[in-house]
């Protein structure tokens, strides 16, 4: 409003003839705006074209071209051995991953938002402020150390319970919200219905939450599936090794990178999360989840 | 079917609040029963404490012949309608009215044909495959009647039902709510802050403030009586005129106006009283008149048939042009009704004016001719 | 029950349902309630809980991953500490680590962030959704896959940068790392600040603007006083978010591994290094714990901001 009252001498001083200039500045603020576009446009695709070109071009080279198109370049992926059991292990961490995440966070949100825990607010604030802060770069020694202790190095239910325990608190805050968005009539009518308090979670809330929980496990899916410092410290052998780690070792050990592979590997791998955000964001249209990702 | 008594219930909660103190009540079988008063009187948690959802922390509560206060809430064989009626929304009506069948593990066939039947009753029949959210509001009330019905309780509980009823359905569900409760003849409490809804569809009403009640009885009761100020205020779309008054020799002094102190009624010589008559039950005319009150005429609101006038008192003794501060409004009927600024004078109607010290009613019973209660617990007056 | 009233004078007042008092609608009770609560619980504590205060232990040590003081851990005391604080190569890594956060989170990601949801805040159509599009791949993508497509771009020899600018030979990783990762987590996250700046320039009133552009505000105006003011929430909340993940981000390791001769080696990666390829686990949980604290600091200016926003509203 100040802006309003400031400004608007400046404007009933301008002669009528101005008009004009004003018309142009409209026109070049419309082509700038174009021109940015396009140069963001550039940006973002630039480095993403590599990826859409080579693992179809019979003779794939590190430059971005017109490919000649083949199919041919995926039969590397079966003469890799890690290739595919690599995709494997992926979906097992994050799935598992998945799996646990939601379900415990699940309960303790429900528990949170339906049941009066003394300090509850201090507590998933405290979950929360420890979750940002724990961040697997900076607590990198002690997860190798405790892992070591636990027996758990060299074991994907280590890394599956690692992940789980970084991302719980995160998510029980997002599970929460959507408890507390939901009325507790629901519950409540049930249970003068006489429905016990199982029955009351499978018949009313497992159903009526569902969006949130498959809000919580894609975001969980997602996690996983790119995660990298985990499995890269806590897995030893390619064997068990997801598909992030052999992505970075196909392409730093070894000499020539074979780029059949590399690129083909490459779009395997991608492909899941993202046909994962064109099935979200189609289908409950991407709502902005404070950090939703990582 | 059963009538509902409480005794001594207290609900105080973790934080100190007294939501209901020592709450005496009974509720007669199949009576159609409102507990009315402003947010936060304790009514709702009333209506909660009978259906087991809060716990009483003292005192008793029976529903029939049985001590139900410290059965949950699926044992008490009551059934509740929640103020947004919480209709499952991934359930079809069908399933929605059948939940409490699948709960008390009724097979999944008489179940739905017992939906469809109850359904049918309140003219949901072709709606039984839809979601709660293709429902239009009195459709979805209608739903959640129907679930309620389905499991034959002893009491339905009803918290604020036509609360979430645009104004023009609120009408049409309210006559449909009222034909239903006298059909099925289930005892039936509602919860409402509209005294006008109160008023319409109870048998009786129980008018609660700060935990406690204020006055229980029949529409017509509440309305021409109000046990206290409290009451006279919150009950009648107008609220009642609540004036100072003052005992000299042995008459009562409102306004400067000398008015006779109803019969019955002991009073001792410059006693404080409050004189209490509502607009409905003031007589305006524009000529001098013994024993009414005179003034001006500040405010004039048609509401259609009738307009309502607010007039501030002015005494016949006093100075032209002071105004004492005190207004009472009187409802005149169509094409009867003065212009802003005119003097007139209201004059009660015969028994029908109230006397209240200290807040409580002192004006005997025995005045005007109540008519007989029509519920079998009206008798206890 | 005649006069079933009660005496005003006591009466209490009473609200409807206490505030912040959660009814246990389904009757789970505390019991169940704490069995809910406790297999995340146990998973937080294991997780984030313990390593949190290793990291303090272990800082104070000099255990090693192989040799004699890995069976046999001493208490140094702070030696870890005073060791990291004259050490030139974690001074130099903490620079780079600032350089980083400032240039690709504060400065690439945020800047640009909402001058893309600025430039399509009144757009919609194929334009908006292509470019939404572009940038949320980039953030989605798994990072050892964005990392080699990156390592492909800017390669010497074959990179598709320099077939574009007609330059082959140049050594964007070698000649300057530091602008190179920079560079490419803003790529990488600037998905994150479009959609927050979107999210908020939704809720400046359309009113609000166009009052200011009757009065005749050009476009820096515009932003000034009356975008700015009402998204400065977001702005701080954005801000404090990114910093605090492109801090602890390890994707750089990906693409330049700290090098050419550390030059590139942030904090993370120089943990990793040191603790975990050089084995110097105590000195690398004392750099670790400097991280935790500086996290810390962040986080909680954050949550303060968060808390003051809340009390305001």
């Amino acid at each position: 409003m100040s802006t309003a009252t400031r400004t608007a001498p400046a404007r009933t001083d301008r002669p009528a003839p101005g008009a004009a200039p004003v018309a142009v500045r409209h026109v070049l603020s419309r082509i700038g705006r174009y021109v940015f576009l396009c140069a963001v446009l550039g940006f973002f695709a630039l480095p993403l074209l590599w990826l859409a070109t080579a693992p179809f071009d019979e003779t794939p080279t590190i430059t971005a071209s017109l490919p000649r198109f083949t199919l041919d370049n995926f039969r590397a992926l079966l003469d890799n051995p890690y290739a595919l059991s690599s995709l494997l292990n992926s979906v097992y961490l994050a799935a598992g991953t998945a799996v646990l995440v939601v379900t415990f966070a699940a309960l303790a949100a429900y528990a949170l938002s339906r049941v009066r825990v003394p300090g509850r607010d201090a507590l998933l604030y405290g979950l929360l402020l420890l979750s940002s802060i724990v961040t697997g770069t900076a607590t990198m020694v002690p997860l190798f150390e405790l892992a070591f202790r636990l027996n758990l190095i060299d074991s994907r239910l280590g890394v599956i319970l690692i992940l789980s325990g970084g991302l719980l608190p995160a998510a029980i805050f997002i599970l929460k919200d959507f408890m507390d968005a939901t009325p507790t009539s629901y519950e409540e009518s049930a249970r003068v219905f006489g429905a016990s308090p199982l029955q009351i979670m499978r018949h009313i809330v497992v159903p009526v939450v569902r969006p949130g929980l498959a809000t919580v496990g894609v975001w969980a899916v997602a996690n996983v599936w790119g995660n990298f410092l985990v499995p890269f410290l806590l897995l030893r052998g390619p064997e068990k090794a997801p598909a992030a780690v052999i992505m970075y070792t196909l392409y730093t050990e070894g000499g020539q990178a074979d780029l059949r592979l590399l690129s083909t590997f490459s779009l395997l791998y991608s492909l899941p999360v993202a046909l994962m955000f064109v099935f979200v964001s189609s289908r409950y249209g991407f709502r902005f989840h404070g950090g939703i990702k990582r | 079917m059963s009538a509902i008594t409480m005794r001594e219930l207290t609900k105080v909660y973790p934080n100190g609040v007294r939501a209901l103190d020592a709450l005496d009540l009974e509720i007669a079988d199949g009576e159609f029963f409102a507990l009315l008063g402003p947010s936060g009187c304790g009514k709702t948690t009333l209506l909660r404490t009978i259906a087991g959802l809060e716990t009483a922390s003292g005192g008793r509560v029976h529903i029939g012949e049985r001590d139900v206060t410290a059965l949950p809430p699926g044992r008490r064989d009551v059934a509740m309608v929640f103020q947004d009626y919480a209709l499952f929304p991934h359930m079809t009506v069908q399933d929605n009215i059948a939940y409490p069948l699948r709960i008390k593990k009724v097979d999944r066939r008489a179940r739905a044909d017992k939906a469809a039947e109850t359904a049918d009753e309140l003219g949901l029949g072709a709606l039984l495959q839809r979601r709660p959210g293709q429902l239009s509001g009195g459709q979805q009330q209608r739903v959640a009647l129907a679930r309620a019905m389905a499991c034959h309780p002893q009491v339905f509980l009803l918290d604020e039902p036509l609360s979430n009823l645009d104004a023009r359905l609120r009408l049409e569900a309210r006559t449909f709510l009222k034909r239903l409760q006298r059909e099925l003849g289930v005892t039936t409490v509602f919860v409402t802050h509209d005294q006008a809804e109160a008023l319409a569809l109870a048998d009786r009403i129980a008018v609660m403030e700060g935990g406690r009640i204020r006055q229980v009885g029949t529409p017509t009761e509440v309305f021409r009586r109000p046990a206290n100020t409290f009451v006279a205020g919150f009950i009648g779309s107008t609220p009642m005129n609540l004036v100072d008054a003052e005992v000299r020799d042995g008459e009562l002094v409102v306004a400067g106006t000398r008015l006779p102190v109803p019969e019955g009624v002991q009073v001792t010589d410059g006693e404080k009283l409050t004189y209490g008559v509502r607009p409905e039950y003031l007589d305006h005319t524009a000529e001098p008149a013994s024993g009414g009150l005179r003034g001006r005429v500040v405010v004039v609101e048609n509401l259609g048939s009738f307009s309502l006038v607010s007039l501030d008192l002015q005494p016949a003794d006093a100075p032209a042009g002071d105004t004492p501060g005190t207004s009472v409004q009187v409802v005149v009927p169509e094409g009867r009704e003065p212009a802003p600024g005119d003097t007139g004078w209201v004059v009660p109607r015969p028994g029908r004016s109230l006397l209240y010290r200290d807040g409580e009613l002192v004006t005997p019973t025995a005045t005007p001719a109540v008519p007989a209660a029509r519920t079998a617990a009206g008798a206890e007056q | 029950m005649a006069p079933v009233t009660s005496p005003p004078d006591q009466a209490v007042k009473g609200r409807r349902r206490a505030t912040g008092a959660a009814p246990d609608a389904a009757g789970l009770g505390r019991a169940r309630a704490t069995g809910f609560l406790v297999p995340g619980m146990v998973l937080i504590l294991l997780f984030l809980v313990v390593p949190a205060a290793w990291t303090i232990y272990l800082g104070v040590t000099n255990y090693r991953l192989t040799g004699l003081a890995a069976a046999n851990p001493e208490v140094v005391g702070l030696d870890n500490y005073t060791r990291a604080l004259t050490d030139e190569r974690f001074r130099s890594s903490l620079v780079l680590t600032l350089q980083f956060v400032l240039g690709s989170a504060v400065i690439g990601q945020a800047g640009l962030g909402f001058a893309i949801a600025y430039a399509l805040r009144d757009r919609r159509g194929p334009l908006r959704r292509l470019v939404e599009g572009f940038v949320l791949l980039s953030w989605i993508l798994p990072s050892s896959v964005v990392a080699f497509l990156w390592i492909a771009l800017l390669d010497r020899d074959g990179g598709t940068l320099n077939a574009l600018l007609g330059i082959p030979g140049t050594a964007w990783l070698l000649d300057h790392p530091m602008l190179s990762i920079i560079v490419f987590n803003t790529w990488r996250g600037t998905a994150f600040s479009m959609m927050l700046y979107a999210a908020a320039l939704e809720n400046v009133p359309r009113s609000h603007l166009e009052t200011a552009r009757l009065a005749g505000a050009g476009t820096w105006q515009q932003l000034r006083d009356v975008v700015f003011p009402r998204i400065r929430g977001h702005v701080l909340t954005n801000l404090l978010l990114i910093s605090l993940w492109t801090f602890n981000d390890f994707a750089p390791f990906l693409i330049t591994a700290g090098g050419p001769e550390q030059r590139s080696e942030i904090l993370p990666v120089y943990v990793y290094k040191v603790a975990l390829s050089g084995g110097e686990l105590g000195f690398g949980a004392a750099i670790s714990f400097v991280m935790l604290l500086i996290n810390l600091v962040i986080a909680l200016v954050y949550l303060r901001m968060l808390g003051r926003r809340k009390e305001t509203a």
